[in-house]
């Protein structure tokens, strides 16, 4: 089963990616791994249903094809993986590239009306500590205000910003701070 | 000249820090060009008792702080005096030394030290020749009014510290006519998340660094230490229970009090100068807007209205309005609200953004954060005139403090790659660090004067 070891290593590594890049193309390459997923499942099913028969006969079985709402289903599982969205500096606007991702999370979130989850709003070191929490707050807000524009319950989100006192990164250089100006979604 | 300069005062300081213990410790970052020269003569002792510390040490490294004076090196003395009968005045003028102080020690009992000091202006003591007869009530009287301070006291080895800098606050008041902050307290944060159980702290200790001690520990950030102006409290933002919180803790008894628990941001206290309310920022009702909560009833007045932010608030020393920062108009700029008729006045427009204001005790002066070129610099700036001085040159400074007589401020800066506090003279030209023994040190609050 060495395909199932590299998917298995695949599941691992793309949230990991996804963390640590964020690039838009990590999206096509989960989706891809979802599918992959799947199929191992499917076959992990069938090697299962023919130990149960006896040697007589045999069953097979064949991959049900998803329907458009179950890949969108898995889809969603994986993106719901990633729960850190990043901003530009000094801004608190929610770059379009997390608009899927943070669709997955409100759909969970309408899904599971007892689920609740809180956004952390983060900045870079630059800036004074009061200044950073009050831009940590509008980053953090905006993306509750996004989660409930797609209909997420307001009584499921709550906000809090840390400002600039628990950044991720403590290099001090362009990168680090780029990894500490953030929103996190903590369920 | 300047150069060499740096070097004496180096060399100064190296022998200072012989013998000073604390986590934190005065490194000269930049020469003084104007400093007045002193000296602080070792005091002689006599006794067998060791005594905890050497205070003309201690006294030499505070005024030397202040930026306003350049004390003599103990080898560049022409001769080490203990008090103004031992004097050579014209040794020292020769040296161009203008003041000296000499003292004596004594041990005359179990843990008992008779300090005497006296403070001899040499320029005088070399015109009248050490003394100088006036007519006093129609009599002629021998006086030595070169001598400006000289006082004697008996204290136990725990309080020698404390004495030095009592003595250096003594010698700074009458030399320069403005009260010394000497005795004085700063608060901090400190971060090391090397400390996996807490590694949050809220300390308090000397204003030199000395005397560290630990008021609390968290698992959490704690933000903006503001002294009560008595200082016994502290009001402080923490972040235990998962959210923003302002408390008070009295620093002498450990006790806590909930101030404010509302959604959203409970941030930046100040305590007003009587000491009966606290301005704060709140954006429970939407965004971070201004109030200001009056202790004893716990009444809330909402100071700002406005969408975008409002930060940073700071009393004017009369208490008739406060300084913030704000982004009203476009990037963060500094205003002015008046309590009483909540009227709001722009007082900054030099670089990018201002931050952080706050106003000198002597009412006359904004010190704040700048920003220009992404570059963030404590400075300062006139009231009346509107000019404009960059104070420091170092890396992302921030949180600046103003000691209780406007002589000096605190900030926090980087070093390396670690977040330490340092200080500046209010006119820029002294500059020193005190670095962290480890993590990062930030949110410096210089305390009031104690009574």
């Amino acid at each position: 089963m060495q395909f199932s070891k590299i998917t298995k290593g695949l599941l691992i590594a793309i949230p990991a990616l996804v963390l640590t890049a964020c690039g838009s193309t990590s999206e096509e390459e989960l989706q891809g791994a979802a599918q992959q997923t799947n199929g191992q499942q499917a076959q992990s099913a069938q090697t299962e249903s023919m130990a149960a028969e006896t040697n007589n006969i045999e069953v097979a079985t064949v991959e049900k094809a998803l329907t458009p709402a179950e890949v969108q289903q898995q889809k969603f599982a994986a993106l719901m993986q990633t729960q850190t969205i990043y901003f530009d500096y000094d801004r608190s606007k929610v770059d379009a590239k997390y608009l899927e991702l943070l669709q997955a999370h409100a759909d969970y979130l309408i899904k599971n009306p007892s689920a609740k989850v809180k956004v952390e709003g983060h900045c870079d070191e630059r800036g004074t500590p009061e200044y950073n929490i009050a831009l940590g707050e509008r980053r953090g807000k905006a993306v509750a205000q996004y989660l409930q524009s797609l209909g997420v319950s307001a009584m499921q989100i709550s906000t809090v910003s840390y400002g600039e006192e628990k950044p991720i990164d403590l290099s001090r250089t362009t990168e680090g701070f780029a990894k500490n100006r953030r929103a996190e979604l903590v369920y | 000249m300047s150069r060499k300069l740096f070097l004496i005062l180096g060399l100064t300081l190296l022998a200072f820090s012989q013998t000073s213990k604390a986590a934190l410790e005065i490194v000269i970052t930049e020469g003084i060009d104007t400093a007045r020269p002193i000296a602080v003569v070792p005091f002689k002792y006599e006794g067998t008792a060791e005594i905890p510390l050497n205070i003309s040490e201690i006294i030499a490294a505070d005024l030397m702080r202040s930026g306003k004076f350049k004390p003599l090196l103990i080898d560049q003395m022409p001769q080490l005096p203990k008090n103004d009968g031992e004097v050579d005045y014209s040794s020292w003028t020769a040296e161009g030394v203008e003041a000296i102080l000499v003292g004596e020690i004594i041990d005359n009992a179990l843990d008992r030290f008779t300090v005497s000091f006296e403070l001899i202006d040499v320029l005088r003591g070399q015109i009248t020749g050490g003394a100088v007869q006036v007519l006093q009530n129609g009599r002629l009287v021998e006086t030595k009014d070169h001598i400006m301070d000289s006082r004697q006291v008996v204290i136990s080895t725990g309080q020698f510290r404390r004495y030095a800098h009592r003595i250096s606050d003594i010698a700074y008041e009458k030399l320069t006519g403005e009260r010394g902050a000497f005795l004085t307290r700063i608060a901090y944060v400190t971060i090391n998340h090397e400390d996996e159980s807490y590694p949050y702290k809220l300390i308090v200790a000397d204003y030199d660094g000395a005397n560290e001690q630990i008021l609390l520990r968290s698992k959490e950030p704690l933000m903006s230490p503001s002294w009560s102006p008595d200082g016994a409290k502290l009001a402080y933002v923490t972040f235990e229970n998962d959210r923003s919180q302002i408390y008070i803790q009295d620093i002498y008894t450990g006790k806590r009090q909930l101030v404010t628990s509302y959604d959203g941001i409970n941030g930046a206290p100040q305590w007003g100068p009587l000491g009966k309310r606290l301005a704060l920022v709140l954006s429970k009702d939407g965004n971070p807007e201004l109030y200001v909560l009056e202790l004893a009833n716990k009444t809330l007045t909402r100071l700002t209205r406005h969408r975008s932010i409002d930060t940073e608030p700071s009393w004017s020393p009369d208490g008739k309005f406060i300084v913030f920062s704000s982004e009203r108009g476009g990037n963060a700029q500094l205003y002015s609200v008046n309590l009483a008729t909540k009227r709001v006045k722009r007082l900054t427009f030099e670089g990018e953004m201002n931050l952080g204001g706050s106003i000198t005790p002597n009412g006359k002066e904004l010190v704040l954060v700048n920003r220009t070129q992404g570059k963030y610099h404590i400075a300062k700036q006139e009231l009346a005139t509107g000019n404009f001085q960059v104070l420091t040159t170092t890396r992302l400074d921030e949180s600046p403090s103003i000691a209780p007589n406007g002589s000096m401020i605190i900030y926090s800066t980087m070093h390396g790659n670690g977040q330490v506090l340092a200080l500046v003279s209010i006119d820029g030209r002294f500059k020193a660090r005190l670095p962290a023994a480890n993590g990062q040190v930030k949110s410096p609050a210089w305390s009031p004067f104690f009574k």
